[in-house]
């Protein structure tokens, strides 16, 4: 999923963008334009597809080849909010959103100051401290997955969100420390110099002339963090059951082997993704900026 | 890792297990979330489940104060779930679906509670109803009982009686499969679009090895033989397989190599097919009030070769937690789900087609039953009943199972060799290959078996 929602919104908004900044021939610029819309849709295609498919029945959802044009239903979305099968979605949603929302504001919490201390003050050797970051996320997860069920049975902890909060921040930190850093790397030394030399102290230069330059930095980080945690199925899964259950282990719950279920899965699906989806849009402007930030670095 | 970083850390590590032990368990626990009077049940999402799931609010928790929370999952992430779950006696969920293979299994690891004493104690529930085919799948080596049966099936053939009447072709009530073959290549194509049969060819040992196997047993092939000699690549069971993958290829549904039950289903709904052979519990959609095929269906025995019958014998059932703190409140829960008054609560309140049948004798008595059911249900009666688990072949087996071996490492060994049989189904591999690949792996497995009896 997060391949698709994170990158769906890029592309289409990038070219107007880039077109804005480096006026080119029209012609050229036309051909361009085009192409990346085209890629851009590309990329949009499979979503619509589910969109469109979460809104038809389920016997026309599993026709083959494709029934388009069959008349759209909100079933798939009325047994996705429990209408007729008592199932509710909200604890799942919001354990969802507890999960994220605390483990991103953590691990901004915590990756700031190490990012700081890693590029406007390099602490001694920290090219090395970089790659002790990095190398958190070589062991594939699941390789964990026992020791850290072993664990949470052990202390009682199973089915207790706080645990995927913890693990979530974790999971997260190294990343979001590297981009931190590539984006404090931005911050020209010659204006922190300018600041101390005004009798700017440190919490007020961070405040004044730091923060501004790194928010949409801040921003992508804390989407792409956002992101993970909310899309994270393995753990979530393994961790927990019926009270500290996420939005995707809920989400899998419509797969069956006995009867039709893509039209059900589809409406989940679209529902599941649409806080990403709202959360990108509402941080489009900042995260445009973020990432080319770090993409002319 | 910086020292600070660390340090904060492990300062989020304790407050997180602090806020952990003191019972602060997030959302959607609410006050009753771990109470004394709510248990929580691990389900697989087959349909009547959903419908289970739908009516407990208010006729069980509402009559008994028991507040049930339940976990539903897809087929496969259900079983690692609930293994990982009981192997390590976690003691999250008080009742799990599990099926005839798992119970015994279980039982011998006694990671579930037996119910001998629940049942006795409850005369209400009454165990002489439950089919005895069921009680004797559902029993560990013990003797004991170990799980009640939520709905049972078997395996039948399922035909357009239309179509074939159009041909003037007349199904034998207890066909061979060279016949089912025959009237395959005959109604193949008579409808734009319609293939002869549809048979499962999707990989998996629960996928296209449930009905494979069953074939398999009725031409005489096994697993395994009494004393643990892999029987994949014998005449038999290369046999089998080759006419189940001629069958299909020449006659059977398009895209047969990913096609599993849900396919199958469609096939036959859309009319993309004229004959399947699969589980019984299927004609409750087929003659659903919303089916395009309701009443053009007719069914007959599982077809045959050397053996008098050869359908399959499948329950999911509900078993206790050994770890389970709940057990008398979970023993009440599973004396509602598996009775008879639910049967009939589904039946009034959802429509007779969706009851959870093939358990209870006394559902086939039901007049109320018996008027939705009538196409299918005298037929699902005899499948199950004739299924023996502990002689479905032509020679003695050293596990019980018909449509597998019950051992635990039947699921991968047969979801292993499913793979080049579908590989087969898709033209890309030959029978033989894929058998002796497969008897390979077979005699890796019986190689332990056969250590351990040597000592």
């Amino acid at each position: 999923m997060s391949s698709i929602t994170d990158i769906g919104p890029v592309p289409a908004t990038r070219t107007p963008e880039g077109e804005e900044r480096e006026p080119r021939k029209p012609r050229a610029g036309a051909l361009l334009g085009l192409a990346a819309w085209l890629i851009g849709f590309l990329f949009v295609v499979p979503v619509l597809w589910m969109v469109l498919t979460s809104l038809h029945s389920e016997e026309d959802a599993a026709t083959n080849p494709p029934s388009i044009l069959a008349p759209l239903t909100l079933d798939g979305y009325q047994s996705f909010f429990g209408v007729g099968t008592g199932a509710n979605p909200w604890p799942s949603l919001l354990n969802s959103l507890t999960a994220s929302v605390i483990s991103t504001i953590v691990v901004l919490v915590l990756a700031i100051p190490a990012a700081y201390a890693l590029s406007i003050k390099p602490v001694r050797k920290w090219t090395d401290v970089m790659f002790f970051f990095l190398s958190t996320r070589m062991l594939p997860i699941v390789a964990g997955l026992l020791p850290i069920y072993l664990f949470a049975q052990w202390s009682g902890l199973l089915d207790n969100i706080w645990l995927l909060i913890v693990l979530y921040t974790a999971m997260n930190l190294p990343i979001a420390v590297w981009m931190m850093r590539s984006f404090l790397a931005e911050v020209p030394v010659e204006i922190l110099e300018a600041a101390s030399m005004d009798g700017a102290g440190l919490l007020l230069t961070l405040r004044r002339v730091v923060a501004p330059i790194v928010l949409p930095g801040i921003a992508a980080t804390s989407l792409i963090c956002f992101i993970f945690s909310w899309n994270e199925l393995l753990l979530a899964r393994t961790l927990t059951g019926t009270v500290a259950q996420t939005a995707p282990g809920y989400l899998t719950g419509f797969v069956t082997s006995q009867g039709l279920f893509l039209a059900q899965v589809c409406a989940a699906a679209f529902v599941v993704s649409l806080p990403v989806l709202i959360a990108g849009f509402a941080a489009q402007d900042k995260l445009v900026q973020g990432l080319s930030l770090g993409a002319v670095k | 890792m910086p020292r600070r970083v660390q340090a904060t850390l492990a300062v989020t590590m304790a407050t997180a297990l602090a806020a952990g032990v003191s019972g602060c368990a997030g959302w959607g626990g609410g006050p009753s979330g771990g109470g004394p009077n709510s248990i929580n049940v691990l389900m697989v999402n087959n349909p009547q489940m959903v419908d289970l799931q739908q009516l407990t609010a208010e006729h069980f928790t509402a009559e008994t104060g028991i507040e049930v929370n339940f976990t539903v999952l897809p087929e496969n992430d259900v079983r690692d779930k609930i293994s990982q779950e009981f192997s390590s006696q976690a003691g999250q969920y008080d009742v799990a679906t599990l099926s005839n293979f798992e119970i015994p299994i279980y039982a011998r690891s006694e990671w579930i509670a037996p119910l001998d004493d629940y049942v006795a104690a409850d005369a209400e529930f009454d165990q002489a109803d439950i089919l005895a085919p069921m009680t004797a799948s559902l029993s560990g080596d013990d003797g004991r009982l170990y799980g009640e049966p939520f709905y049972g099936e078997s395996s039948f053939l399922m035909y357009r009686q239309d179509v074939l009447d159009a041909e003037g072709i007349t199904m034998p009530a207890n066909p061979t499969w060279q016949q089912v073959a025959d009237i395959a290549a005959r109604v193949d194509g008579v409808e734009p679009g319609m293939a002869g049969i549809c048979l499962r060819g999707q990989p998996g040992w629960g996928q296209v090895f449930a009905p494979l196997t069953t074939v398999v047993n009725t031409f005489g092939g096994t697993w395994f033989t009494e004393d643990w000699e892999p029987g994949v690549d014998s005449p038999e069971f290369r046999e089998a397989v080759q006419f189940y993958v001629d069958l299909v290829r020449e006659h059977g549904e398009v895209g047969a190599p990913q096609a599993g039950f849900t396919e199958c289903l469609n096939n036959l709904i859309q009319g993309n097919v004229a004959m399947w052979y699969d589980a019984t519990s299927a004609a409750g959609s087929l003659e659903a009030d919303d089916s395009p095929v309701k009443g053009l269906i007719g069914y007959a025995a599982a077809p045959v070769v050397e053996t008098d019958s050869s359908g399959w014998l499948y329950a999911w059932s509900w078993s206790i937690q050994q770890a389970s703190s709940k057990k008398d409140a979970a023993w009440e829960f599973i004396s509602w789900a598996s009775s008879r008054e639910y049967e009939e609560l589904v039946g009034n309140e959802l429509g007779w087609s969706r009851v959870p049948a093939g358990k209870r004798a006394s559902t086939y008595e039901n007049p109320d039953y018996l008027a939705e059911a009538s196409a299918f249900a005298d037929p699902t009666l005899a499948a199950i009943e004739s299924a023996d688990p502990n002689d479905p072949g032509v020679q003695p087996r050293p596990a019980p199972g018909i449509q597998f071996m019950g051992i635990p490492e039947f699921p991968d060994l047969a979801t292993q060799v499913s793979q080049d049989v579908s590989s087969a189904i898709a033209g890309r591999m030959t029978v033989d290959e894929a058998l002796e690949r497969g008897q390979q792996l077979a005699d890796d497995v019986a190689e332990r078996y056969r250590t351990r009896e040597a000592e």
